[in-house]
């Protein structure tokens, strides 16, 4: 035993523990819990709604007939399936334009004042805390009624926010930038902070100016950032619902009802789970083609980058 | 960076007062709302302030409304979840990045391949699967579909993978087994994120919606989110004072969380990498 201990730490290369006998099992002992819940929960729903999406099987499991790909070609037929995808891809776009500008915009603006940072912190990342339900209230209830809603109330103005079709998905981009636009503002600030001090002063005895720093350290240094704030919103609006279904119920006439919306109201309210799995995995299909561009995206700038 | 008076501050500054005075408006016009007696509540020309101030909507919505019921289920759900996924990711993560065993790669590739997939896409089977589990309005439906997240454990492996191994080598000459050095060397170093990791699965449980308004019907098991939706648009009327203090209810109690712990909040985004860096 003294002989062992005597040995001196730098004695390496060690044998790592992970090949000596008997610690083999161990790994998938730890990656059990886990896994278990992931497979039931995840990986069987997956297979599961695929299956659902070939059949005919209603809310309450009946009905159950293999219909093979059926449910899709009727999917891909359905006007209020292209309206709604249509709508989730508007929305995608327009949502997250700003969401990404003004969050960096905010993050810098924090990031360069030295008063009250709890404020600010409070006042951008605040709302990104409230329920989608608190949100949704709100929003509906004080701020954008005609008469006495906040909006019109303070600047005179008599928009219809919600009941005019061409003005209602522009609320909801509104009110889900005020809502959501701290992640990524709070993404923005920890990346700022995490810029080494040195570049910005090696950068002020050369004479740059604000904007010379701005434009030749910060930007490209939150370039990771950017791009990583940029998949991650894409992917949070093309599943929005919430607000969406809590404030216009997808109305007025259709032009704010995103898929997932239709999907629930397919599904859940109109009974036809086969056809909603269809519509759900038609979705889905999008979210991971965006995702995987986005990752081909992300190796390429990686690869020129080093 | 120089502790003088600067022009350039004082212009951030007053766009900064000007950019958090919009974006606190909604916040504060619906605590100002809650304090107006009821009638005084869609008055025109509109008033930041009634003729006084009373907190009788406060009083009404918490004898008669079941918010302080969907308040404790809510905090309950989300501390379970939050416990579970933090503990199972985190031990998930540590045999992924620190041990090894048959299939680990393909068990890996399997949870990644996981991220892509929206939860709320798999509304329709997940029911299905809870009809016949037998769960729907209990809080196990709630709570089990989201400890299922691989992007969590994606990120301790990460972590994990850079933990230096002469730390868990000394422990090990010493005699500590696998599940010693898991808790109380490789945990409390990775306390940074795991607090970060903590705070955002929390506050995701707290305000999800979708998932919980489909397996909860009874009002006894649901969320604040799910109650406050269902009643407001129901019993409620046109009563908006009271509307607002449900509002404000709801919405306090993360932000308070949220003031006391700021600074973690930001540091912790920094060390899960999510910040890109």
């Amino acid at each position: 035993m003294t002989t062992t201990v005597a040995a001196p730490p730098t004695a390496a290369p060690v044998a790592t523990p992970k090949v000596r006998r008997g610690w083999t099992q161990h790994g998938m002992v730890f990656v059990a819990p886990f896994l278990l819940i992931y497979v039931a929960f995840l990986v069987w729903p997956t297979l599961l709604g695929f299956q659902m999406s070939l059949s005919s099987v209603n809310i309450a499991g009946r009905n159950n007939n293999f219909v093979g790909f059926d449910n899709y070609l009727e999917a891909f037929g359905d006007p209020r399936m292209w309206r709604s995808l249509w709508n989730t891809v508007v929305f995608t776009v327009l949502s997250t334009i700003p969401l990404v500008f003004l969050g960096l915009v905010f993050a810098l603006l924090v990031h360069n004042l030295r008063f009250m940072q709890w404020l600010w912190r409070l006042s951008f990342f605040g709302p990104f805390l409230l329920p989608s339900a608190v949100v949704s209230i709100l929003w509906l209830q004080m701020i954008y009624p005609p008469d006495y809603g906040l909006i019109n109330g303070t600047l005179g103005t008599d928009v219809l926010w919600l009941g005019d079709p061409s003005v209602a998905m522009w609320s909801m981009v509104l009110t889900t930038v005020w809502w959501t636009v701290g992640f990524n503002f709070l993404l923005y600030l920890a990346a700022l902070q995490s810029i080494p001090h040195h570049l910005y002063e090696a950068a002020a005895i050369d004479g740059a100016s604000a904007w010379d720093k701005l434009r030749s350290i910060t930007l490209p240094l939150l370039g990771r950032t950017t791009m990583l704030i940029v998949v991650l919103q894409l992917v949070a609006s093309l599943k929005v619902f919430d607000q969406i279904y809590l404030m216009t119920g997808g109305g007025p006439q259709d032009s704010t009802r995103p898929i997932i919306e239709y999907a629930y109201d397919v599904g859940f309210t109109g009974y036809r789970t086969g056809y909603a799995s269809a519509v759900s995995y038609i979705l889905f299909a999008l979210i991971v083609i965006v995702s995987l561009a986005q990752l081909r995206l992300f190796r390429k700038r990686e690869e020129v980058a080093s | 960076m120089t502790k003088r008076f600067s022009w350039s501050q004082l212009i951030l500054l007053v766009v900064a007062l000007v950019l958090a005075a919009i974006w606190l408006a909604p916040v504060l016009w619906a605590v100002a709302t809650s304090l107006k007696p009821e009638e005084e509540t869609t008055q025109l020309p509109l008033q930041w302030f009634g003729s006084e101030i009373t907190f009788d909507s406060y009083a009404l919505v918490l004898g008669t409304g079941g918010i302080v019921k969907w308040a404790i289920n809510s905090t309950v759900t989300a501390v379970i979840v939050t416990f579970l996924t933090v503990l199972f990711s985190a031990m998930a993560a540590y045999g992924f990045a620190r041990t090894q065993f048959r299939g680990q790669r393909v068990l890996l590739a399997l949870i990644l391949a996981g991220i892509m997939v929206p939860p709320q896409v798999l509304i329709a089977p997940l029911f299905a699967e809870m009809v016949t589990l037998g769960l729907v309005d209990t809080w196990w439906a709630i709570i089990l579909p989201q400890v299922a997240a691989p992007l969590i454990v994606y990120i301790l492996v990460k972590f994990f993978q850079d933990v230096p191994p002469e730390l868990e080598q000394a422990a090990f000459v010493d005699g500590a087994g696998r599940w010693r050095v898991f808790f109380t060397i490789v945990l409390p170093l990775s306390r940074p994120v795991l607090a970060a990791v903590s705070i955002f699965t929390f506050i995701n449980t707290w305000n999800n919606f979708l998932w919980p308004f489909l397996v909860s019907t009874d009002p006894n098991t649901m969320t604040l989110p799910v109650g406050l939706a269902n009643v407001v648009q129901g019993t409620f009327g046109l009563r908006y004072a009271q509307i607002m203090a449900s509002v404000v209810l709801a919405g306090l109690p993360l932000l308070v969380v949220f003031v006391m712990f700021q600074r973690q909040i930001v540091r912790g985004v920094a060390h899960t990498g999510l910040a890109g860096q």
